[in-house]
């Protein structure tokens, strides 16, 4: 021990008296085969850059991208026009690119693709992007970029989009000379597919696209600071399972990594072998079938009861693929602070970020699950199962005490709980659901039924309003025969609609429910709240007692989509029945609801989640601890 | 806080500096000082990183940086198993009364006079940021016109060599 000491998250962790989490080398993801596709050869051939971009990504087995042309790109965009296997979508807006390739992601578990210009073409990108760093969705970005010559003069529609985007990608990559292109390329999909899955960005100057270069199949991957780590560390495992047995009141706490990992199964089985409840966060909705006894609903901000609660009193928390993002925590201090914690995670940054683990096992959930119910299986066998029958008493009493739910309203409007509510039942688990950002994110986080893992689609981390139109239209295209749902508000469908128009060209036929409260419904939650109900500018005048700009049944209309308006709780269901049963084009319903609807519950930002409020100043009563 | 040094092999590509101080920024960890430079492996740099960190934030910092691509290893080096050395030019008034005094006390340091004008010297040293704070304070009462000083250099002691067993990691 002469040179100084090797930083691994294994040693810190040693180093901090927890024993080692790194996965022995053998279970190291290597560079041998990491070039996705068919894995076609082709021998060196002489082409241009941009018929080498379009070239991998056939060889990559891209089917679907989305973008949109200008200067920097156009190269690209000329032998795109012959490929006969790669579809591109022509979207009204980069950043419905964007999003659009991000809810193709969701649905098939490739990597989604988009394509923008230079400069503002690029810039438009960014909100996507970001988004998808914060979601972990795989996603490769190309953009164009001016003439290497040009770079750093600012020349037309030139922008340092990889130092713009550096601190929301996973990697970014500039490309000037054309015979890197096949090799960035191959690299590219790779690192946003694989580990924690995230936005990549290929940036290819206009020179290196009309440049010959020579292309050829397979390219040789190099990565030597790339590695991923799989396989969870047999140890930990081991561990991990002698807590569960030992457990009180043990609560499997699932995030986003369960259905990013593909890992639903594998979890189905470990949970009915602990018989703990389930909490499903918000990325994680579906993770576990919201009718399965088990599950306690989702946790958070707005979540359940039951589901706060249990991880709140819990002793235990097995957390898989999720990272104690403070949405989920509360004030972190607070948190479950009785409970020890597992955290499997393919993400070492992410154990011990924000909660200390006390046994950390690095790896994708998809090959620990199988060996933690292995190893649980031998140590109840041992041991034997652990009684979890007076946790179960405490939990299902707050699950029938504080169902999730909701009142009437006082003005007699429609309550956009039932709007939810009934599209997720007339539609069912088979349709996918995307959401904007709100209260019409959160109600329909809480009143669908999701049953399968990507049923549901939201901009979680980033919080992006407009994500929903776009981001249903890719999962459109990913997943053309299932009904798909964007469920949006006022607010945020005033963002990107406009890709309604590539819905109608393209035939995409989404269907899309606007939740009109006439405002910027979350935001005017908390001035209610917080703010002593002064309602600055947050008004957007398109619901009742209004000018109604822009009239939203119009709107659809003059897109070619068919437009619905639907005011009274009568026609919900009949309204939803005729939105299902069209399906030749977009679909918009203008549900206009009541605006002093709120989300219950609630955790008031910077409290404990013990200060759970059921509805506006009502706490729930708390058992008596024994 | 605590200071910690971090050498840091990276692939030398553009961009890659930008990106591991872009990484300290954004996560709003502390850099005491940062100096890179090329290595014997043609196509790796490496770059010494002096943190303030200790305990969770450090094992962040290393986890973080653990996660940029064209990051190939990270090794922290303590004091008593590493050189660890700082490099400083000072410019000093110094007319024909204190120019004595002034090289003096630089001898006691072995530093050396690599510049020398009619009422000023230019003073090189190498050491340990103690020492050099030290000269500096030695040197103060002169007068110190320009300090500029490099960051922290560190290298394990014994015959292994980082990048060495790096490579083979990766190789394998």
């Amino acid at each position: 021990m002469s040179n100084g000491t090797p930083i691994s998250p294994s040693l810190v962790a040693k180093a901090a008296g927890r024993a080692k989490d790194q996965a022995p080398v053998s279970s190291i993801v290597g560079a041998s085969n990491p070039v996705q596709g068919p894995n076609n050869t082709v021998a060196p051939t002489e082409m241009t850059g941009s018929q080498a971009i379009v070239r991998s990504l056939e060889e990559l087995g891209v089917k679907d991208v989305f973008g949109l042309p200008g200067g920097a790109i156009l190269p690209l965009y000329d032998p795109l026009m012959d490929s006969t296997k790669i579809n591109h979508i022509l979207v009204r807006h980069e950043q419905g690119s964007g999003h659009a390739a991000q809810g193709y992601a969701m649905v098939t578990g490739e990597v989604g693709v988009c394509i923008a210009t230079s400069g503002p073409g690029a810039t438009n990108l960014v909100t996507a992007i970001a988004d998808a760093h914060m979601d972990s969705v795989p996603l490769v970005a190309i953009t164009g970029q001016v003439h290497s010559a040009f770079i750093g003069t600012d020349a037309f529609q030139e922008a340092d989009i990889v130092g713009i985007t550096m601190p929301i990608t996973k990697h970014s990559f500039l490309v000037t000379n054309p015979d890197d292109i096949p090799r960035v390329m191959a690299e590219a999909f790779h690192i946003a597919g694989t580990g924690r899955p995230g936005p990549v960005l290929v940036d290819i100057t206009k020179d290196a696209q009309q440049g010959k270069g020579t292309f050829a199949w397979p390219p040789k991957i190099d990565l030597p600071g790339y590695r991923t780590v799989t396989r969870g560390h047999a140890k930990q495992v081991r561990e991990a399972a002698k807590l569960i047995a030992a457990s009180q009141r043990p609560v499997f706490y699932v995030g986003g990594g369960v259905i990013k990992g593909h890992a639903s199964v594998e979890l189905m089985e470990l949970a009915e072998l602990v018989g703990a409840p389930v909490a499903t966060t918000l990325q994680a909705r579906g993770a576990f079938p919201d009718s399965h006894e088990q599950h306690v609903g989702m946790p958070g901000m707005h979540g359940a009861v039951s589901a706060v609660t249990a991880l709140q009193q819990s002793d235990l928390l097995i957390t898989l693929g999720a990272r104690f993002d403070d949405r989920v925590t509360g004030v972190l201090s607070t948190f479950a602070p009785n409970a020890k914690v597992i955290h499997a995670d393919i993400d070492p940054a992410e154990i011990s970020k924000n909660r200390t683990a006390d046994v950390p096992i690095v790896g994708s959930v998809k090959e620990i699950l199988p060996e933690l119910t292995e190893a649980c299986r031998t140590r109840f066998a041992e041991d034997g199962h652990p009684d979890l029958a007076p946790w179960w008493s405490t939990l299902n009493r707050l699950r029938e005490t504080y169902p999730i739910g909701f009142t009437e309203t006082e003005d007699g409007l429609t309550a956009p709980q039932r709007v939810i509510e009934r599209i997720g039942a007339l539609t069912g688990p088979e349709g996918v659901y995307v959401a904007g950002v709100g209260q019409h994110q959160m109600w329909a986080a809480q009143f669908v039924k999701y049953e399968r893992p990507h049923q549901w689609l939201n901009s979680g981390g980033l919080g992006t309003m407009g994500y929903s139109v776009p981001a249903a239209m890719g999962a459109k295209v990913g997943n053309p025969d299932r009904v798909v749902w964007a469920i949006d508000g006022d607010g945020c469908f005033q963002m990107t609609n406009q890709e309604l128009a590539t819905c109608v060209i393209n035939n995409i036929p989404i269907k899309v429910a606007i939740i009109n409260n006439s405002s910027l419904g979350m935001v005017r939650q908390w001035q209610t709240l917080f703010y002593d109900s002064r309602y600055s500018n947050t008004d957007l005048n398109t619901g009742h007692g209004t000018a109604r700009v822009p009239d939203f049944v119009k709107l659809a209309d003059a897109y070619g989509c068919v437009g619905l308006r639907c005011e009274r709780d009568e026609d919900i269901d009949a309204t939803i029945q005729q939105a299902l049963e069209i399906n030749d084009r977009p679909v918009v319903i203008d549900f206009v609801v009541s605006r002093d609807a709120m989300v219950w519950p609630m955790v008031p930002s910077g409290v404990s989640n013990d200060a759970i409020q059921i509805a506006r100043g009502m706490t729930p009563e708390w058992e008596e601890e024994d | 806080m605590a200071r910690h040094t971090l050498s840091v092999l990276v692939e030398d590509v553009p961009g890659v500096l930008t990106r591991v101080a872009g990484l300290f920024a954004r996560r709003a960890f502390n850099i005491n000082s940062l100096a890179v430079g090329p290595t014997e492996v043609p196509g790796m740099s490496r770059v010494t990183v002096v943190v303030d960190a200790e305990g969770d934030l450090l094992e962040q910092v290393t986890k973080q940086l653990n996660k940029l691509i064209n990051v190939i290893k990270i090794v922290e080096l303590t004091p008593d198993t590493s050189v660890q050395r700082d490099h400083i030019l000072v410019k000093v008034r110094a007319d024909a009364a204190t120019r004595l005094q002034v090289t003096q006390a630089a001898d006691l340091f072995r530093a050396s006079v690599v510049d020398v004008s009619t009422d000023s010297l230019i003073i090189e040293a190498t050491g340990t940021a103690e020492k050099l704070d030290a000269l500096l304070a030695v040197l103060e009462p002169f007068g110190v016109r320009e300090i500029v000083q490099s960051g922290t250099l560190a290298v394990g002691r014994g015959s292994k060599s980082m990048s060495d067993r790096a490579l083979r990691s990766v190789s394998a």
